[in-house]
């Protein structure tokens, strides 16, 4: 039932897609569309719901006649897919509500609904396909829909650029899955789900598989060193697609990780823990060392995408090494912390690209540093902004501390792992996480404030308006969904429960019983956190010293020019900018950076302004990145001779490629 | 919690006092705080013209979050009503957001002084903050928990002398004068321009307002100064389910401690100078590499 009614929804998905192409140009098109688009995400997360709720221990599969011959298409939905389904689906039906107001602006529709609907089918089939076939296929659909969707504005040169470097990059994940894939299904072609779960391997097999996974899905997921597509891509598409790329895309690739790490490959050896928790802890500083120092709001968004992602693998890796050693409790509270914060991201990042987009339509910038002031003009959108920096910050009493806070109590139980590597691996990660939440908070406070508070600086960001009211309402309900699953944490908990029970073999306790809606992971003496009390407790004091002063202290209010130690200047552009609120930061971990700073300061008398350059560069890219592709350059090059052959060396050439091959099949048994 | 927003404007009256002592001044009374908070309180507000309300609601969120965190730190007494709400990493991260507001509102009015001020706190913050979550992994591994009352109990009952707790208290102490905005790190008492950090983020505001932050961040003092006797110090403190009669005890040597942690804090301040401000990242990640190492010895072994 649950599956034919998901492949139902994702069948209609794709028919909405094929009547964008009819309807984009009609009046109500844009608005017909999305509708559509929410009518099906809403039945696929209902019927998510009420699976995980319901009935989570059992799986429903259905096989199609279509796809390989021998096996057909299967598909199935358990417990860790109803799960992701309802992160896609939430996220899919907030963006698209979102874009019944967003999309009114889009100036080429045609490019943007027909491939939107598909991108959410391909999305949905990934989770739902049960074989390696419709997994890859799915996958590649998901890929080049949205691809579609990044170079839909297409004339800005940044974006095909951005466009080209992220389907070579989705190719080469892809190309490693499939590897992965050939690796577990074996010779016999035995492709679907069920078989690769029982089947035997050799020892080696499962940690090359691992390796391959990590790449294939980590170059989705925007995991270090393959994030570099992620800031480019994810901000050059609209910004609900944005939202749905950076929030929700990328839990599609936690999704395949967990998939096969945690279900195909069966038990896990204790070393993989430590590759997945130092790609982890790179990324998380990496990602938000990078959001510091961005300009484009967009990009430092996507940057921070890339924090979160190592925050997730951070708590993925933690599981790995407790399972690995039978600490089955705690891996259980590792697990749980990693997918609750796959749905904790997906709720905050889509609506900071929400309120980004909300910004962009009213200002037409995306450079912070010509924003300023837009809480004035805009004051609700500035609100749900600042919930989010709140949440994505892990600031009590909203959802992202939850989370961190359920890591910080898994890292505390680690001194109990026996390998010495992980004694000494999970400590800096723990101290790299607690870094990234610090950064993460000065990140937010600067992209917030310079982007809503002190004067406009530029004329657009002073004539800013409010955005209308269906975008408006597409941030309130994640930044409700935020705050719930904040209060509330314990009920997410126990709903995660049956994915954790499934795939580490234990679960936190459950949660509901506990007096005052508590979240106890251990036991009350060890730790215990309520977020509805802290919230009650701020919300009581806050009122207590406002009626307090406002009862005893003086009422009187006079507004007057700001004072500025003596010094007020009327121009804007005398505020503090972006780059100088980096600063600091950028001066403090310039080793990371390189950056390079030189002032030209003109003679006393020369009428020249003083300039400040900064060269910033991303170690990454020149590490991996310029050599590969210098390499490719250089083969190519090479290469090039063979296109001027004659005729009989070219014969030649396949005759000995021929022979070799058989050679290979020979001595190979 | 009523004891805390009591006894918080006393002790920085006290320290006042104390530091003006050691600079053979005079000193203003001991009570001057509370003369200085209801002063501003019955002033009138200036509002920049272009203040928003996130200026104008700030100071209470400041105030409220800085102190539910107080409340939540045992001072005289373990076992609090509510001790179970939140543990020491959700009081780090309620005085985060305290922090974020209070950096947010510095970037209000559109002043460079606001700025400068919001953009070094945040940078010393984005370094203190992981050294007090460093310093809490040493204190939960040391006591099984990271629930401050079980932590405390636990002090009470096991005292002993161990590296890592040693660690754990310089680290803590650099933690608590950088997040007071003390010497050698920033100094409450400057006004000039270049200086400050904690001064330039509040320097718009005034009156009432001015009262509830200067409120907050006495109390954020007082915070600091228990959580250190608490954890490190906890003799004297009335164990878990002790009798009421044993709070007074409790109270009195809660009392001593304060006005010993104040003292030394005085101490310390007028024997040392300020520090360049990009010393201070130097300073606090000694901080950070103390806790680091103080968990790793505790992840090598259980009984440093």
């Amino acid at each position: 039932m649950a599956v034919n009614s998901t492949l139902v929804c994702i069948a209609v998905l794709l028919a909405t897609s094929m009547l964008a192409i009819i309807v984009h140009k009609a009046r109500l098109g844009t608005r017909i569309i999305y509708v559509c688009v929410i009518a099906a995400c809403l039945i696929i997360l209902g019927v998510a719901v009420f699976r995980l709720l319901g009935s989570p221990g059992s799986a429903a599969t259905v096989t199609l006649p279509i796809g390989l011959p021998w096996i057909g298409a299967r598909f199935r939905v358990d417990a860790l897919t109803a799960f992701f389904q309802i992160v896609i689906n939430l996220g899919g039906t907030a963006a698209s509500l979102y874009a019944l107001g967003y999309g009114e602006h889009e100036e080429a529709p045609g490019r943007v609904l027909p491939f939107y609907p598909a991108f959410l089918a391909g999305m949905n089939l990934v989770l739902v396909a049960d074989d390696a076939f419709s997994y890859l296929i799915a996958w590649e659909f998901m890929s080049l829909s949205s691809w579609a969707l990044v170079v839909a504005h297409h004339r800005d040169g940044e974006n095909t650029r951005a466009g080209y470097i992220y389907i070579l990059m989705a190719s080469f994940g892809t190309l490693a899955l499939l590897l992965a894939f050939g690796l577990l299904a074996g010779p016999g072609g035995s492709y679907g789900f069920g078989e690769i779960r029982s089947a035997q391997r050799a020892d080696w097999l499962p940690g090359l598989v691992l390796i391959l996974v990590l790449i294939g899905t980590g170059s989705k997921a925007g995991l270090a060193p393959l994030h570099v597509w992620l800031p480019l891509a994810h901000p050059a598409a609209p910004s609900h697609v944005s939202a749905l790329m950076s929030g929700v895309m990328t839990k599609v690739a936690v999704y395949g990780f967990i998939r096969i790490a945690f279900d195909l490959l069966g038990p896990p050896a204790w070393w993989w823990s430590i590759v997945v928790l130092a790609l982890g802890s790179a990324t998380a500083v990496l990602g938000v060392l990078f959001a510091i120092l961005q300009r484009d709001l967009k990009r430092l968004l996507a940057y921070s995408t890339v924090e979160n992602v190592g925050i997730i693998f951070i708590g993925l890796g933690l599981a790995l090494a407790f399972k690995a050693n039978g600490m089955t409790a705690a891996s259980a509270l590792a697990f749980t912390a990693a997918l609750f914060h796959v749905l904790n991201h997906s709720f905050f990042k889509s609506l900071l690209f929400f309120g980004s987009g909300a910004v962009l339509t009213a200002t037409g910038e995306r450079d912070i540093e010509k924003l300023g002031g837009l809480i004035h003009p805009m004051p609700q959108t500035a609100f749900a902004f600042l919930g989010g920096c709140l949440a994505i910050s892990a600031l009590p009493p909203l959802n992202g501390f939850v989370s961190e806070w359920l890591l910080f109590q898994a890292i505390l139980l680690s001194p109990d792992l026996p390998q010495w590597g992980l004694k000494l691996m999970v400590p800096a990660a723990g101290a790299m996480l607690a870094l990234g939440a610090a950064l993460s908070a000065a990140c937010f406070v600067r992209c917030f404030g310079i982007t809503f508070l002190g004067r406009p600086r530029s004329s657009e960001a002073a004539a800013a308006r409010e955005t209308d009211s269906f975008s408006r309402s597409g941030m309130f309900l994640l930044l409700a969904a935020c705050l719930l699953a904040g209060l509330l944490p314990g009920l997410v908990i126990d709903a995660i429960a049956p994915v954790v029970q499934a795939h580490i073999g234990g679960r936190m306790p459950a949660q509901a019983a506990i007096a005052w809606l508590s979240i106890v992971p251990i036991a009350e003496s060890r730790s215990s956190y309520n977020g509805l009390l802290v919230f009650l407790f701020i919300g009581l004091s806050t009122i207590f010293a406002v009626q307090i002063i406002h009862r005893f202290a003086s009422n009187a209010l006079r507004r007057g020019p700001a004072w500025d130690c003596g010094f007020p200047n009327s121009d804007p552009a005398t505020q503090y900018t972006a780059d100088s609120f980096a600063q600091p930061v950028r001066r403090v971990f310039s080793d990371v950076f390189q950056a390079r700073e030189t002032v030209d300061m003109p003679a006393p008398g020369d009428p020249r302004p003083a300039r400040l350059d900064i060269k910033l560069r991303d170690l990454i890219w020149d590490a991996f990145y310029a050599p590969i592709g210098r390499w490719i350059a250089y083969a190519a090059e090479k290469l090039n001779h063979l296109q001027f052959l004659t005729i009989r060396r070219y014969l030649s050439l396949v005759f000995g490629a021929l022979v070799a091959l058989l050679l290979m099949v020979a001595i190979w048994p | 919690m009523v004891l805390v927003l009591i006894l918080a404007p006393l002790l920085l009256g006290f320290t006042r006092k104390v530091k003006a002592r050691m600079l053979r001044r005079q000193g203003p009374p001991l009570l001057q705080p509370y003369r200085d908070l209801l002063r501003l309180s019955r002033k009138e507000v200036v509002l920049a013209e272009n203040a928003s309300w996130l200026f104008r609601s700030a100071p209470y969120m400041i105030f409220a979050t800085t102190w539910v965190a107080a409340a939540l730190v045992p001072t005289f007494a373990t076992g609090l009503h509510f001790s179970w709400t939140a543990d020491l990493i959700a009081i780090t991260a309620l005085l985060g957001s305290a922090r974020l507001f209070l950096a947010l509102v510095g970037m209000d009015v559109g002043t460079s002084f606001g700025g400068i001020g919001s953009s070094r706190e945040m940078m010393f913050a984005s370094l203190a903050e992981p050294a007090m979550i460093m310093i809490v992994f040493t204190v939960a591994l040391v006591a099984g928990s990271t629930q401050l009352s079980y932590v405390a109990n636990f002090m009470l009952t096991h005292a002993s002398l161990r590296v890592s707790l040693g660690m754990a208290l310089i680290a803590l102490i650099i933690v608590a004068l950088a997040e007071n905005a003390r010497i050698p790190v920033d100094n409450p008492a400057t006004h000039l321009e270049l200086t400050m950090v904690h001064e330039a983020m509040v320097l718009e505001y005034s009156g009432r307002h001015l009262a509830v932050i200067e409120m907050a961040s006495a109390l954020k003092l007082l915070l600091y100064i228990s959580l250190i006797v608490c954890i490190f110090f906890p003799w004297g403190i009335a164990p878990l389910g002790a009798a009421p009669s044993a709070y007074l005890p409790g109270l009195a040597t809660y009392l001593g401690k304060l006005m010993v942690g104040g003292f030394l804090l005085v101490l310390f301040e007028t024997s040392i100078a300020k520090m360049r401000v990009f010393r201070v990242p130097e300073f606090l990640g000694t901080a950070l590499m103390l806790g680091l190492l103080g968990t790793l010895l505790l992840f090598v072994s259980r009984s440093f």
